[in-house]
């Protein structure tokens, strides 16, 4: 899916050693597998199995999504930052598409 | 023996039917002893003690499609004192698994936050295992009024 619109949220500075809150959401139908359409077949599933969030390079959170995500999965999560830099951000398709999206913060 | 037309028959309509069931794709609604299978799984066989971690979900659900749900964790997250991950269960959906957090050092809190699906009224449950081993879970029964699972 082309659509597949990610938005994150970090916020643009903070200080040193500070945990910090980042939001994100993409759109994404999530298609669980369950559902069936009008002929009574049922629709393949199709969701994001896995997000991960890295900063300059480190592993800060990641999850392993299952169908009962809701459509355009959300997460909210924390991180902690020593130095400014870069959070990296992936959504894996079941199709092997990567979704991703990048934020600078500046931290003094 | 010698197989007569209609026992050939009568086994190959057995036969049929097993395959058939055999590779259902969408099963039954999960029950609790799968839920509970899954948990074992993930924390290797040890029982979840109540404690240390809360779940968050609202009481009742007024739309299933999106339940706000959060869970966090009491931890310094440095040293031995690391959650290291958080599953989440919902035991009457039609799979009991939701989510499995991977927290690190990094993630400064043990925190996370995000919407699920959930069939009907139902318990969702989330178990945390820690770096040295130990796992704590909360249990949260939260009442659905209409299901999201397009069924």
């Amino acid at each position: 899916m082309a659509d597949a619109k990610p938005r994150v949220k970090v916020p643009k500075s903070a200080k040193a050693g500070e945990v910090i809150t980042i939001k994100t959401l993409i759109s994404h139908t999530m298609e669980s597998g369950q559902r069936k359409d009008k002929d009574g077949k049922v629709i393949p599933r199709k969701i994001i199995n896995k997000f991960t969030c890295e900063f300059n390079g480190a592993k800060v959170f990641e999850c392993d999504v299952d169908p009962a995500i809701s459509a355009n999965p959300f997460f909210e999560f924390s991180a902690k930052v020593n130095e400014s830099g870069t959070f990296k951000f992936s959504w894996v398709d079941d199709d092997g598409t990567v979704y991703t999206d990048e934020k600078k913060i500046e931290v003094n | 023996m010698q197989l007569t037309r209609r026992q050939t028959l009568g086994l190959a309509g057995g036969a049929a039917a097993l395959a058939v069931a055999g590779f259902q794709i969408t099963p039954a609604f999960a029950s609790a002893e799968d839920a509970t299978k899954r948990i074992m799984e993930f924390t290797g066989g040890k029982e979840p003690t109540a404690g240390k971690i809360s779940l968050n979900a609202p009481e009742i659900a007024e739309n299933g499609n999106t339940v706000p749900i959060s869970v966090s964790v009491e931890s310094a997250m440095s040293g031995d004192d690391l959650v290291e991950s958080v599953m989440l269960v919902a035991d009457g959906n039609p799979n009991p698994a939701v989510a499995t957090f991977h927290f690190t050092e990094m993630s400064g809190k043990a925190e996370a936050t995000t919407r699920m699906r959930l069939a009907k009224t139902q318990n969702v449950i989330a178990v945390a295992k820690m770096k040295d081993g130990s796992v704590f879970s909360d249990t949260k029964l939260v009442k659905v009024t209409i299901g999201g699972c397009g069924g």
